[in-house]
């Protein structure tokens, strides 16, 4: 209780409310992201159930042109479900296969940047020359390699199944690098701090100084890049998944419609393809001004 | 009374050449600091030594030799009959000494951690020698502690920013007395606090000594804060000591000419308006000390032998001093073993 009030009362919440952009980014995002956590529940319909999902119903526009129907507020696609529909269980599949994908970079780059940092030496060399390494081939490259290597080890009537295990350890894989090297350079300042000396003499083992003394102090960056770095996450998600190697359409993520939507544009049907892509251009643009805000609202050099 | 902390012919070289790949391209070759070079003296049980000197005379290098964070390139830190280089092993042997010595740091603000409750970081020597199991016990003990440093129960469960310097030094302290050590190594206690501060820090240190027999290695460069507190003071000049004996004679009666200059630079309220004399020049490179005695090109006393060779610590009017002039070691038959 006293931790909340402390937090309205802090700079990070005046320095919130005193910038429009970030609210009403702030908004789109909860919005965003409710939509897609609470799918199941408040979506008008379940694209998924084939008992509701009627082929009359095809190809209908948004319901304010004259053709459209009401019930189908952004229209349906050529097998009648309803777009706003899809798009809600659709950003959840790009949230999850985000989320999922940021914790795994975290997890894997700060423990990488934690014992280069502090073990320093060989070790340090090792991890951040493969992290060199890493950072030669582009994001894409390596997700797309990683989804075509992890797609010949299954049996193709598994390969839809795994599809999102792939994908969000192939963008999780690409990601580590960036929380790797944030990660080290807060440990070695951390580290030549006194009260990691006075740890060393009251002799607390090497261990447990690195987490219980380095790890606290080094998060604080780590929270503003994977704020940043969803955004990016949902941007590689819907990329891969527009190029085919990503989501199947048995699952769709957003950039599973976008790419099953274009194939209609020239017939007239924009609205398939249009509306996710809309959706998906405010998720990103929002969590990504929120993440800018709170990187220079967390920065004591900009206050 | 034996003495309970010697040091035995310590020296510590850092190596700071540059990279490797550097070295063969350059043609450079590796290069050694020398940052403390054959540092010997003993520490009585209850007494308090303190090292004083200027900026980079390798103070807090000795300082973190004794308390083990560094290893000694040659010689032997023994506390209490045990070899210092064993206490980084996880033995139990190794333990126990860790225990027994302890460190208050220079910074009040660096040395706590930002994110622990001070309680927390109290309890942290007893946690982690298992002194006194989680519970009631525990709370009672660091209660007592932050009494003993003037500061109250309630304070544990705040975090160290809410309090000022003196009062995170005085944590510092209570930290550094939870395990119950018997030899506490203060490097430069109060050169971050007010000079009011200063003097709350240092007699709360002296009352703690008096009560607990504690045992103190003072790392200062404020020589009223040493003439405050120690027993027995050692001068040290790039890396070595040059004088060292008990308080009163060599403040009293200085024998090296560097311990005089340290002393006349004092700013002293009777002196008003009379020129004092300035430490003239400044500290050599370590990298390049000049030959002989390293205090040579500074030294107003300077003659003969003094760039030829170094001037070895000998008993000389109630303390140990390292210097040709004074001691009259200049006598030709002196230079040659010196020379030898």
């Amino acid at each position: 209780m006293e931790a909340i009030s402390r937090f309205f009362d802090g700079d990070v919440w005046w320095s919130f409310k005193r910038s429009p952009v970030t609210v009403i980014a702030a908004i789109l995002a909860t919005i965003c992201i409710l939509g897609a956590v609470l799918a199941p529940v408040i979506a008008p319909h379940n694209p998924y159930d084939l008992a509701e999902i009627s082929l009359l119903d095809s190809n209908l526009p948004p319901a304010w042109i004259a053709s459209g129907n009401a019930k189908f507020l952004l229209g349906t696609d050529q097998q009648g479900r309803d777009i706003l529909s899809t798009i809600m269980y659709g950003s959840r599949v790009s949230l999850l296969v985000a989320v999922s994908a940021v914790a795994m970079s975290i997890v894997m780059g700060v423990s990488a940047g934690l014992l280069a940092g502090y073990v320093g030496g060989r070790v340090d060399s090792i991890i951040m020359r493969i992290a060199d390494i890493q950072l030669t081939f582009p994001a894409i490259l390596v997700a797309l390699l990683i989804s075509g290597i992890g797609r010949q080890f299954v049996p193709r009537e598994m390969q839809d199944a795994i599809a999102l295990y792939v994908i969000i350890f192939s963008i999780g894989l690409t990601g580590w690098v960036q929380y790797a090297r944030t990660v080290r350079g807060s440990t070695l300042v951390e580290k030549s701090k006194e009260y990691v000396q006075a740890a060393r003499v009251i002799g607390v083992s090497q261990t447990r100084i690195m987490f219980s003394h380095v790890l606290p102090n080094v998060l604080g960056p780590v929270l503003v890049i994977a704020t940043l770095n969803i955004a990016n996450a949902i941007i590689a998600e819907a990329t891969l998944s527009f190029l085919g190697v990503g989501m199947p359409p048995t699952q769709p993520s957003l950039g599973t419609l976008i790419s099953e939507g274009q194939n209609y544009l020239f017939s007239g049907e924009w609205w398939i393809t249009v509306f996710p892509g809309v959706v998906l251009i405010v998720m990103v643009i929002s969590v990504n001004l929120v993440g800018d805000w709170l990187r220079d609202a967390l920065n004591p050099k900009l206050r | 009374m034996s003495a309970l902390v010697q040091l035995k012919n310590v020296s510590k070289t850092f190596d700071v050449s540059a990279p490797w790949l550097n070295r063969v391209i350059e043609r450079k070759p590796q290069t050694f600091l020398h940052a403390v070079s054959e540092v010997s003296f003993e520490i009585k049980r209850g007494e308090t030594l303190a090292l004083v000197g200027e900026s980079g005379c390798g103070k807090s290098t000795v300082a973190r030799l004794a308390v083990g964070l560094y290893e000694t390139s040659t010689g032997q830190v023994i506390i209490d009959g045990h070899d210092m280089k064993a206490s980084n092993q996880g033995t139990d042997a190794a333990r126990a000494m860790r225990r027994k010595v302890q460190m208050i740091f220079q910074d009040p603000y660096a040395s706590l951690n930002p994110r622990w409750r001070v309680a927390d970081i109290v309890a942290e020597p007893i946690r982690t020698h298992k002194l006194i199991a989680n519970g009631p016990l525990l709370d009672k003990r660091v209660a007592e502690l932050l009494g003993l440093v003037k500061l109250t129960a309630k304070d544990g469960e705040k975090y160290p920013h809410q309090f000022s310097g003196g009062q995170r030094q005085r944590i510092s302290i209570a930290r550094a007395l939870a395990s119950n050590p018997e030899f506490l190594i203060c490097d430069e206690p109060t050169s971050a606090l007010d000079v009011s501060v200063q003097a709350q820090v240092l007699n709360l240190m002296k009352d703690l000594q008096r009560e607990m027999g504690l045992t103190y290695l003072f790392i200062s460069h404020n020589l009223q804060v040493v003439h405050h507190i120690a027993d027995r003071v050692g001068v040290m000049y790039l890396g070595r000591i040059v004088e060292i004996g008990d308080k009163d004679e060599v403040f009293g009666a200085p024998k090296h000419p560097y311990t005089r200059m340290l002393l006349d630079a004092i700013p002293d309220l009777h002196m008003t308006g009379i020129a004092r004399t300035p430490v003239a020049g400044e500290v050599p490179n370590p990298l390049n000390p000049p030959s002989g005695c390293a205090f040579n090109p500074r030294c107003p006393k300077k003659f003969e032998p003094c760039d030829k060779a170094r001037p070895q610590l000998v008993s000389f009017s109630g303390r140990e001093v390292a210097c040709y002039a004074a001691t009259g070691q200049d006598k030709p038959v002196d230079m040659t073993t010196a020379l030898a």
